[in-house]
């Protein structure tokens, strides 16, 4: 496409200023052709540059430059990225789930995918949030410590980790909490 | 009939007496009259009529916050029960606007609480309200009724606390799209437990937990509650225990619609939903998928909004609930569904008026999904009585969208967003001045246009020549040159709003509007190529309007922003260091 007359005609002085602002990628391109250039807002990132040179070969030629544009498309934030394309085939990427720990600043997270026992997995969390848990007994849970890992199941209700088969935990899990305290106290003389 | 001697007359007598009313019928006739526009109309007739419409005015609607003071509305109109405001300009949305720009509330409810002491309602839009103003709201106004935030910041769910705790004969809470800070559910256990005149609730942008014991008691309390919009952390289950308890609302925004149900709890939600026979209005639906849209059925014929823009549901999803929903009017969905989705739009919803369709993705550059111009036209084939769109693609075609208005002459608000900035037509690789020439030129009943993709100039001649009923432009990566912009200028009779974003207009284009900024609400430019000069003397020239300029650079010439607005309340007092008003 022809470059706007009008900016070579102006007599502003800082056009690199106006080109940064503008971030216009389609305007300073040739006239190639392009059904997609969507990588023309792409954050800067070395990688992907070279990665998408690979697979946009026919395309137009995008500049190095590669901030994205405030506020572009025009959509609000409510609305920004919340979804993710459905994935068709089950979670291949891991299943984080949110791990707090009462009196703890903030809140971690962990992927039970790592883990393929209890043990493991309470290893894990002791080792991240500095306590000792103990070991979980049918009849007084984890009666010892002054911790008790709970999780919040598919129902929304609050279990003791440990009392269902490994497999049926991690699938149902959505968050956790490490409860300490006389609340621990609590549920372990159940 | 003799007329009376007007109280206010002071005017030169009419030739023919029998044109003169007594102010009582005059006021009595005037009251009936709803529409601002109107009133205006008739308040510049003459004294009497302008004075007997201030006394009668018990809504008033403020466009622009800053085109006028609390103190001038309230000199001017004593019976006031209603105020519509609103604040920032719309490109506030996507954060072109920094924060603390202004726009709060605060100065006008202290002036309201003084002169409308009976002020009933206040609707909000852009504007900034801190938990403090909703605080005084609430405790200055004991016949307070109804509040509508839309797109507001400022405050948090401790604001909501206050009105519910204070505003005893509350009809409406309306808390839309806000940017609202959350300190807990809790805000929803302040209504007192005697409290039952609700009618309109909606809190579907709360981005926490609310007590549900709480919500489920109100709503059971509230009879005459006819909207109810909830927000996601609202499961399924619990869903139903507001629905068995509001079979009378008209407007439902569901919660999260994704939960694992037993059979008896489908039934039972089936159930609850064939019992809401006023259901006209159906959104939230986070999350929801297709399996559990057979509860939906029963109500689905009587639908005619159907809001799906938070599910992101594929075509199949879509072509299994739409012909269940023919009365629809308004649709709006996620490019989730793409163009097979909007193809069973077009076989299913003979009578749609609205749809827009919004992108799932829109930052993320490495999905390529989405709608492309066969999923417009197959809407435009299905749906003749459409009139508003709102439409992000990734690809569209010049000849796409003539044949779509072709289909659809009676566009009023045409709002085309191809996502790239600067795209040409994919076909022929041309610019896109044809499309947008086939929609100025077809659709004549034009009111509100977005433009985007490649435009030379000649999309703005044809816009200047043939958009005659247009009132709303937006702009952005679009134009060659001033020309572009002086075509508009001259040309959009009835034009009130233009904002225009990163496009090539500078000194020339901005100035030669000199005439025509006081016909308008308001001018936004931002990112083009107009300096401190020709702002400046715009500022000198027309001393009605405000010319407020945010720079980055103190030191260059080179405006960021410009904002540009007619007001009768002079410069702003409240401006923040980076508006400088000229």
């Amino acid at each position: 496409m022809e470059k706007p007359t009008s900016y070579e005609s102006e007599d502003h002085l800082n056009l690199k200023a106006t080109e940064l602002r503008l971030g216009l990628p389609g305007r300073d391109e040739s006239d190639k052709q392009s059904s997609s250039s969507v990588r023309n807002n792409k954050r800067a990132s070395s990688e992907m540059e070279g990665a998408l040179d690979v697979e946009n070969e026919e395309r137009d030629c995008a500049p190095p430059r590669k901030t994205q544009v405030v506020g572009w498309p025009p959509v609000r934030s409510c609305r920004k990225n919340c979804f993710q394309p459905k994935k068709i085939e089950a979670d291949a990427s891991g299943v984080y789930v949110k791990v707090s720990m009462d009196g703890a600043p903030y809140l971690r997270k962990i992927d039970l995918k790592v883990y393929k026992s209890y043990p493991e997995l309470l290893k894990a969390l002791e080792n991240m949030f500095k306590c000792t848990i103990g070991v979980y007994s049918e009849r007084e849970g984890y009666d010892g410590s002054d911790y008790a890992p709970t999780y919040e199941d598919k129902d929304g209700d609050w279990m003791l980790v440990g009392d269902v088969p490994w497999e049926m935990f991690s699938t149902s899990c959505k968050r956790m909490r490490i409860m300490k305290g006389s609340e621990a106290k609590g549920l372990g003389c159940l | 009939m003799d007329p009376k001697r007007s109280r206010n007359s002071h005017e030169s007598v009419n030739s023919s007496e029998s044109t003169r009313f007594p102010d009582e019928v005059l006021e009595r006739v005037l009251s009936l009259l709803t529409s601002h526009k109107d009133r205006s109309s008739v308040s510049l007739v003459c004294k009497d009529w302008y004075n007997a419409e201030r006394w009668t005015r018990t809504h008033v609607f403020i466009g622009n916050c800053y085109s006028v003071s609390p103190e001038i509305v309230v000199g001017r109109f004593p019976a006031i029960r209603s105020v519509t405001l609103k604040g920032k300009p719309r490109f506030s949305d996507f954060n072109l606007v920094p924060e603390n720009w202004g726009a709060d509330i605060h100065q006008w409810l202290v002036v309201f609480a003084e002169k409308y002491p009976f002020l009933e309602e206040l609707r909000l839009k852009r504007m900034t309200v801190t938990d403090e103003s909703l605080e005084f709201l609430a405790t200055s106004f004991s016949y307070f009724k109804a509040i509508s935030l839309m797109s507001c910041d400022g405050f948090s769910t401790d604001g909501l606390a206050a009105i519910a705790t204070h505003c005893k004969n509350l009809t409406e809470l309306d808390i839309q799209e806000n940017d609202m800070e959350d300190n807990g559910g809790g805000w929803l256990s302040c209504f007192p437990e005697n409290f039952t005149s609700l009618e309109v609730l909606n809190f579907a942008s709360q981005q926490g937990d609310v007590s549900f014991d709480a919500l489920e008691k109100l709503v059971d309390r509230c009879k005459s509650l006819r909207v109810l919009k909830v927000d996601k952390y609202v499961k399924l289950e619990q869903l139903h225990r507001l629905l068995v308890r509001a079979p009378q609302l008209t407007d439902l925004g569901t919660g999260n619609f994704q939960q694992e149900l037993t059979p008896r709890q489908c039934a039972e939600l089936e159930s609850a939903f064939s019992n809401c026979k006023n259901l006209h209005t159906l959104s939230g639906l986070w999350d929801a998928t297709s399996l559990y849209f057979p509860v939906l059925y029963s109500a689905c014929g009587r639908l005619t909004f159907l809001n799906l823009s938070y599910a992101a549901l594929q075509s199949g999803d879509l072509a299994k609930l739409l012909p269940h929903c023919p009365n629809l009017r308004r649709l709006w969905v996620l490019d989730t569904v793409e163009d097979e989705g909007l193809e069973a739009i077009g076989s299913s919803c003979p009578l749609l008026e609205e749809l827009r369709v919004f992108p799932a993705a829109p930052f993320d550059l490495d999905i390529n999904r989405g709608v492309t111009e066969s999923g417009f036209i197959a809407v435009s084939r299905g749906c003749p009585r459409l009139h508003y769109v709102l439409y992000f693609c990734r690809q569209m075609t010049n000849a796409a969208v003539a044949t779509i208005v072709q289909n659809c002459p009676d566009f009023t608000h045409f709002r085309l967003c191809i996502m790239n900035p600067g795209q040409r037509d994919y076909l022929t690789g041309e610019p896109m001045d044809e499309a947008f020439g086939a929609v100025v030129k077809t659709c004549t009943k034009l009111q509100r246009l977005a433009i985007s993709g490649l435009l030379t100039d000649l999309t703005f001649e044809y816009i200047g020549k043939y958009a005659k009923n247009l009132e709303t432009l937006s702009v952005a990566f679009a134009g060659s040159s001033d020309w572009g912009m002086q075509c508009v200028l001259r040309g959009c009779p009835k034009l009130r709003k233009l904002e225009i974003r990163d496009s090539p207009f500078g000194n020339a284009a901005l100035l030669s509007g000199l005439a025509k900024y006081e016909s308008m609400r308001s001018l936004w430019m931002s990112a083009c190529n107009v300096t401190m000069n020709a702002c400046k003397l715009l500022a000198r020239e027309k001393p009605r309007l405000n010319v407020e300029v945010m720079k980055d650079d103190e030191t260059d010439s080179q405006v960021d922003k410009v904002y540009v607005y007619r007001t009768i309340a002079g410069p702003r007092r409240d401006a923040p260091p980076f508006v400088l008003t000229l």
